[in-house]
């Protein structure tokens, strides 16, 4: 039932101004993909094209080895799940699951089983007599979902289904979005700015800007080795540090401090460090700088810091547990070495 | 009515509920006088069809001296064709016209919302330019038409445009609606596997009810009112409209009969009425965007 999708120079313009540059990018059977970026970066626009709601200007799109770029959609095998979700109105909920079947003049027996047994999956059979008004935001998305399931398809595409509902919510429809990928094991996209849902959900993440691939790779993969600055900054919460560092041959300088690191950069450099991995406990690791707390926030399972190096460049420390840290006191910054990150001039990995 | 205004002024300290109540009465009195001054003619008119025919022009009261419904009986049958031929009659062309309104012009205007072809801005503004053209320019060359079809003198002139989507208010009041129903609707749609007629059909559709009904109701209001056109195309007498039935009271051949005029102009109301009653339920019937959470 697992299918794979491959983009192979995958374009997308509108009229002169192209808006997806190239893209190529396999995606495996049974694989839960995350597209994720700022707004305007394509994300959008790359489900889309593969959808078949939008036409696709240049490049091969392959699904399951097949050439699709001028297939329909309805017959892609795709199912999607809009961000608005596209309830029908005047249809009510058992309407809204059945109409893609009887679009496909699927015998009324079969179409009722299938819709019965979406319903378990989703528990809204109490719902189904009811009109999509007469439902709240999470019962929304269910049906919605329920519309894709129904169909059966071979690949399951999410619009930033979550982005309308609350916070709870949201946290309680990702994990059970996440258990239906387990349950079907279909080929799933899912678009979302929200670098969280990536991690959570994703086998693999693909981090886009201005219609290119930044990165591609697993969630862990991609925090432990971000390729550059964009995917360093987007990947991770709360965001990675970053510091201006200096190597005058004698070894990388940050705020004035020597830090002791084996690698050498030439000329001006940054460092990337996660708030997670500085500690405040001499003795742990390598010195980074010496800082001035600003503010402080208990969290409870957690400190954050915020702070400033000598030479007025902000970090943020996440310590873990509660922390007495006082306010305007100097305090050394340590990391261990390994977890330091090195990008170059154009913001490249070193 | 006046009660709930006067226990809020009190707690505001607005002037003493007995002058509140005088403003009100003199409202009341001065918005009764202005119905009734706009009233005064439809009144006029059913008080002319019920009181004795020599007292229709002499007497200016909207109460008749005496009642009789003898100008409905004298009107109904008192030409050579029965008004009950003249009913039928506008109730074919009407109702044909309806359907034709309604059918054709939501699917030219969903062409133009929701379909892509070429020229759509230009035939676009091309619909929107027979707006802008009076009836009588293209009347003679339309008659003309007509006649070398042979249609002069049936139905057909009146009622075969109607299904050509002829009519570009409607168009335009369509497409604007359409405009308006989120496009994820159809996309949803398109991904269960509508083809763009079954996306008409089952969803647009649906969900355009009040901008329907509105287009309904003018089509049945205009065209069994309409005069001009059934005079142009309709000769004989078995196949007049009630508006051209009217006229043949005030015939210049002899008498004319007041009464019955007045009586069967009355009975004309009737229809438009009821229509209006039945279908203005549906314009209030914003149902349109509710499934989308926005």
């Amino acid at each position: 039932m697992s299918t794979p999708i491959q983009l192979r120079r995958l374009v997308k313009a509108y009229g002169d101004i192209e808006v997806v540059h190239g893209i190529d990018l396999d995606i495996d059977p049974g694989e839960f993909t995350v597209f994720v970026g700022p707004s305007g970066c394509g994300k959008s626009t790359l489900l889309r094209m593969i959808a078949g709601l939008e036409p696709i200007t240049g490049g091969d799109l392959l699904i399951d080895g097949e050439r699709m770029n001028d297939v329909p959609a309805a017959r892609r095998g795709i199912a999607m799940v809009f961000q608005s979700y596209a309830l029908y109105p005047h249809m009510n909920v058992y309407q809204n699951l059945a109409f893609g079947l009887e679009t496909a003049k699927a015998p009324k027996a079969e179409i009722q089983e299938r819709v019965q047994r979406a319903a378990e999956i989703l528990q809204i059979v109490p719902l189904l007599q009811r009109k999509p008004k007469q439902l709240s935001g999470g019962q929304r998305q269910r049906v919605a979902i329920g519309r894709a399931i129904v169909r059966e398809p071979r690949i399951f595409l999410f619009d930033e289904p979550l982005s309308n509902l609350d916070a709870e919510l949201r946290v309680q429809m990702r994990v059970e979005i996440a258990k239906l990928h387990n349950d079907l094991g279909n080929t799933m996209i899912y678009v979302t700015h929200d670098q969280v849902e990536a991690m959570t959900m994703a086998d693999k993440i693909v981090v886009l800007r201005a219609g290119v691939i930044e990165q591609a790779g697993a969630p862990l993969e991609l925090y432990n080795n971000p390729k550059n600055l964009f995917v360093a900054g987007f990947i991770g919460s709360p965001k990675m540090n970053f510091l201006t560092a200096s190597d005058d041959g004698a070894g990388i300088k940050v705020a004035g401090n020597n830090v002791n690191l084996s690698r050498s950069v030439a000329g001006t450099a940054t460092l990337g460090v996660r708030p997670e991995h500085i500690t405040i406990a001499e003795g742990s690791g390598i010195k980074l700088a010496d800082i001035t707390v600003d503010l402080v926030e208990n969290l409870g399972g957690q400190t954050v810091v915020y702070a400033t190096t000598s030479d007025g460049q902000p970090l943020n420390i996440v310590l873990e547990g509660q922390r007495k840290v006082e306010l305007g006191s100097t305090v050394g910054a340590y990391i261990d070495p390994a977890r330091l990150h090195l990008f170059n001039a154009e913001g490249n990995a070193i | 009515m006046s009660d709930g205004p006067a226990k809020l002024t009190v707690v505001t300290g607005a002037p003493a509920p007995g002058r509140k109540r005088l403003t009100s009465i003199l409202i009341h009195v001065a918005l009764l006088s202005a119905s009734v001054l706009m009233l005064y003619p439809l009144l006029w008119l059913l008080a002319a069809s019920f009181r004795p025919e020599n007292e229709i022009f002499t007497s200016a009261s909207i109460i008749p001296s005496a009642w009789s419904i003898d100008a409905y009986i004298r009107g109904w049958n008192g030409l050579r064709t029965s008004f009950a031929t003249f009913y039928l009659n506008s109730f074919i062309i009407s109702g044909l016209s309806v359907a034709g309104n309604v059918i054709a012009c939501s699917m030219a205007a969903f062409a133009f919302a929701r379909l892509n072809f070429r020229f759509k801005n230009f035939w676009f503004a091309m619909m929107l330019m027979t707006l802008m053209l009076p009836y009588q320019v293209t009347l003679i060359p339309q008659y003309v038409l007509f006649r070398q079809l042979g249609w002069v003198n049936t139905f057909l002139p009146l009622v075969v445009p109607k299904f050509l989507a002829a009519d570009g208010f409607f168009i335009f009041l369509m497409v604007q609606f359409f405009r308006g129903l989120p496009k994820e609707l159809d996309e949803a749609a398109q991904m269960d596997g509508c083809s763009p007629w079954r996306i008409y059909w089952k969803i647009i559709l649906p969900l355009s009810m009040p901008v329907l009904a509105t287009a309904a109701i003018f089509t049945f209001i205009w065209t069994w009112d309409d005069f001009f056109g059934p005079l142009i195309y309709l000769s004989e007498m078995k196949s007049y409209t009630v508006m051209l039935g009217l006229r043949t009271f005030t015939d210049s051949t002899g008498e004319s009969d007041y009464g019955g005029l007045f009586a069967m102009s009355v009975l004309s109301l009737v229809p438009i009425f009821l229509f209006f009653l039945f279908f203005q339920r549906l314009l209030i019937e914003g149902i349109a965007t509710t499934g989308m959470k926005r």
